[in-house]
């Protein structure tokens, strides 16, 4: 496993931190998220063109960078730490990762190089109104009909499903239930028989939408009833993809608190002197870096193909889940009644916080999963 | 001289051992025969019995020690503490005194700092030392003070005067503890155990040649041994373990390691025995329950995540980079490891956990976890003094204001009760 970043990867963090700090400020994130859909279609391409991120984890031969979960890690906790409001965890941590896992090579040549650059925006279409992550919770139908199939059903907690080109959609054969009968399915966004509704959100950076499929044509994707396994490596890289994008957030909001201690003047003498803000101060930057530890940890074994990833995945979620909320609770209570107001940023922090403390499951669920990967 | 790679150096050290290692000689004649290698302590200076090799090297020097089953430098204990502190702060005639006699294991040390009245605020330490005569004449109390009923020398912080400030009135020693002036006695814990002393000293005597460093710049010396304290309580360093192997050389180790790690035989149920803790849930049924099946994986997660944030503080370290913040956390981690891992095994435990000795869980394993476990979070800097270093040398922020800093030490307000 490794313990440390090389010097290109941290020169990589470096060149993206200063490009998120100017591309994506607070003042254009909160522009962003006043917006139905969340994301400029402009600001994506720019983002694109100039640093192929959303090629990162994409093999070459598919017209992607080539890199591996570590680089993945590195993109999605500077995003994180910048709150850049864009499509990429549902195209290419999401949708990209399930075609990787799931598709047929054809396939794979035929989809991802659009995704790779940026063009296709894509998501994954998994999760339905009873908020179930596990592969078990699908209820949606795909019923054989001619050379295709038909979808019928309701997939709820769809990230960005009310903007992106092409929707990956995980349903089952009529009849089937648990881990059997389940297949992957593409759709694009515009087919006839989808409805799309935007959720109204806690967080407003991170967009979810709600699709009603009556009978919508869909191509499947990789082999018929196969796609469990797939599914289920795919999560495990989202889980830890997002587990780094948390403690990129949290980490921004430890710092955010620490500055303000420093420049808040109360009885005299700045907050930062007095010993119950330091302590607090301290148990952050604790909570945090174990966060980070467990995440890089995570991203290290699903480079290495190592066989406890999926364990590994689930403590590295469960960790973040509890770090960043944690600390986005401090960062606000350190700020005093600024830090409950709207004007003040850290409530950006502090939502996404929030919604990515449940989203792909909260910390109890990935407890349990980490549980049963280790000892069953 | 070209820079020593990894692999030339494991080359070097293995065709030595091949050349040297004998497990038939006596534990000391081999250890010096070690030690005038300059593979015992490879990263020291090269005059001082090292080859002045980075950290990282060091550790292949050790796998290749391991890989015969060589028996390194005695490290455990405080002298390991003794030697690092004398080797940056001591005189020539000092290191040559003491350095060799340490790292064969012919001398053993204790650490004579913690006062009654002065745990956390060391610098307010009372114990006297007067310059009278040809000698320094020490009168006062110890306390805390491990394996002091078989150390030969104490690591000495005492005050030599009252009129500077606390920190610049301070000076260091080494005493000798065989000597009528010296009186130690055990002091019993909560947990039954006795691996702490009190040291008294009555017109207690040390030659001058023993004052480590100048008069009233002891502080800094007790910095540098506090220093690799702390190092020592990541989570990481290794207990002193005897190989089980064949030999004079094993069976004089073994001996060694048995007397000097002693008092240290509850520190894992101080540092709260995650590794019981699965095997504990099977045992009782109590693995199915998903309560504590979620508290278990709290307990997991805290702890692997500790683990991996002192093997990231490593690996900054092996490299040679400056490390991130996550190198100053060990401590405070592990008192949070360990209070969580308490926690979690009452909770398998249930009644049981009421019981200790025999009646206990497991023989009493259990109750002793949970009546050494508070220890943790105040030995070596309470967690409280671990937050205001992390606060001020990691995050920068400010000093608290104090008021015992700028004036003669004999008008600080001192405990009335101790």
């Amino acid at each position: 496993m490794q313990f440390s970043f090389t010097a290109e990867q941290e020169e990589f963090r470096s060149v993206l931190r200063r490009f998120l700090e100017e591309k994506s400020p607070p003042s254009v994130v909160r522009r962003m998220m006043e917006t139905e859909g969340g994301w400029d279609r402009g600001v994506w391409r720019g983002l694109n063109e100039t640093l192929g991120l959303s090629a990162v984890h994409i093999p070459e031969a598919y017209g992607g960078q080539g890199f591996g979960p570590v680089e993945l890690g590195i993109v999605l906790e500077e995003m994180g730490r910048a709150l850049l409001c864009a499509p990429y965890f549902a195209s290419t941590v999401l949708a990209a990762t399930a075609i990787m896992n799931g598709a047929t090579e054809a396939q794979k040549r035929d989809l991802l190089p659009d995704i790779a650059s940026g063009e296709t925006v894509a998501t994954l279409a998994c999760t339905e109104p009873n908020g179930r992550w596990d592969a078990a919770g699908v209820g949606m139908t795909a019923t054989p009909v001619g050379s295709g199939f038909r979808l019928d059903g309701v997939k709820s907690f769809v990230l960005d499903g009310h903007t992106a080109d092409l929707i990956v959609v995980l349903a089952r054969r009529p009849g089937s239930a648990g881990l059997e009968g389940l297949s992957l399915f593409t759709v694009p966004g515009d087919a006839s028989g989808l409805t799309r509704r935007a959720l109204t959100v806690l967080d407003p950076t991170r967009k979810l939408a709600r699709l009603e499929f009556g009978g919508v044509a869909a191509t499947l994707l990789g082999e018929e009833g196969a796609a469990a396994g797939p599914f289920a490596r795919t999560m495990v890289l989202a889980a830890i993809g997002l587990a780094n994008e948390m403690v990129g957030g949290a980490d921004k909001l430890r710092q955010s608190a620490l500055d303000y201690a420093n420049l808040r003047v109360q009885f005299g003498r700045a907050i930062a002197s007095f010993q119950s803000m330091k302590h607090k101060q301290a148990d952050m930057l604790v909570d945090v870096e174990l966060a980070k530890s467990a995440a890089y940890a995570a991203a290290s074994a699903a480079a290495d193909g190592d066989a406890e990833v999926a364990a590994l995945a689930s403590l590295a979620k469960a960790a973040a889940s509890e770090a960043y909320l944690q600390t986005a609770i401090h960062t606000i209570q350190i700020h005093g009644g600024i830090g409950f107001t709207w004007d003040n940023d850290t409530h950006l922090w502090f939502k996404r916080a929030k919604s990515s403390e449940v989203f792909l499951g909260d910390a109890a669920y990935h407890r349990e999963q980490m549980m049963r990967a280790w000892n069953e | 001289m070209s820079e020593a790679s990894e692999t030339s150096v494991r080359a070097e050290v293995r065709a030595w051992l091949e050349a040297n290692w004998d497990p038939d000689l006596g534990l000391v004649a081999w250890r010096n025969r070690l030690i005038d290698s300059g593979w015992g302590v490879p990263s020291w200076p090269k005059a001082w019995f090292g080859r002045e090799l980075p950290m990282a090297l060091e550790m292949a020097v050790e796998e290749e020690m391991q890989r015969v089953g060589a028996v390194g430098v005695a490290k455990t204990g405080i002298r390991r503490l003794a030697a690092a502190t004398l080797l940056v702060h001591g005189s020539d005639a000092q290191k040559e005194r003491f350095l060799r006699r340490s790292l064969t294991g012919e001398d053993t040390w204790c650490q004579l700092f913690s006062e009654p009245g002065s745990g956390s605020d060391l610098a307010g330490a009372m114990t006297r030392a007067e310059f009278k005569g040809n000698r320094w004449v020490i009168n006062g109390q110890k306390v805390w003070t491990t394996s002091a009923h078989h150390a030969d020398w104490g690591l000495l912080l005492a005050r030599t005067d009252w009129d500077k400030p606390k920190h610049q009135g301070l000076s260091y020693f080494v005493l000798d503890i065989h000597q009528p002036g010296v009186t130690v006695q055990p002091l019993r814990q909560m947990n039954g155990h006795a691996s702490f002393n009190q040291v008294f000293f009555t017109d207690a005597e040390v030659p001058p040649e023993n004052l480590v460093g100048e008069v009233g710049r002891g502080w800094a010396v007790a910095t540098t041994t506090l220093m690799h304290e702390r190092r020592g309580a990541d989570g990481i360093s290794r207990w002193g373990r005897a190989s089980d192997g064949k030999g004079r050389v094993y069976d004089e180790e073994r001996a060694e390691t048995a007397t000097v790690m002693e008092p240290y035989k509850w520190y894992p149920q101080r540092a709260g025995r995650v590794d019981l803790v699965v095997q504990r849930a099977r045992e009782t049924g109590r693995f199915e329950d998903p309560v504590v099946r979620q508290e278990i994986a709290k307990l997991l997660c805290l702890s692997k995540s500790a683990e991996w944030t002192a093997r990231r503080a490593r690996a900054a370290q092996m490299q040679g980079r400056p490390q991130g913040p996550e190198g100053s956390l060990g401590k405070l981690i592990s008192s949070h490891v360990a209070r969580a891992a308490a926690r979690v095994h009452t909770l398998i435990s249930g009644a049981d956990a009421m019981l200790s000795g025999a009646d206990g869980a497991m023989g009493g394993v259990i109750a002793e976890i949970f009546v050494s476990v508070p220890a943790g979070s105040i030995a070596g800097g309470t967690d409280e003094i671990q937050r205001n270093i992390i606060s001020e040398r990691v995050l920068g922020m400010p000093k608290e204001p104090r008021t015992d800093n700028d004036r003669p030490f004999r008008d600080v307000p001192k405990n009335l009760v101790v």
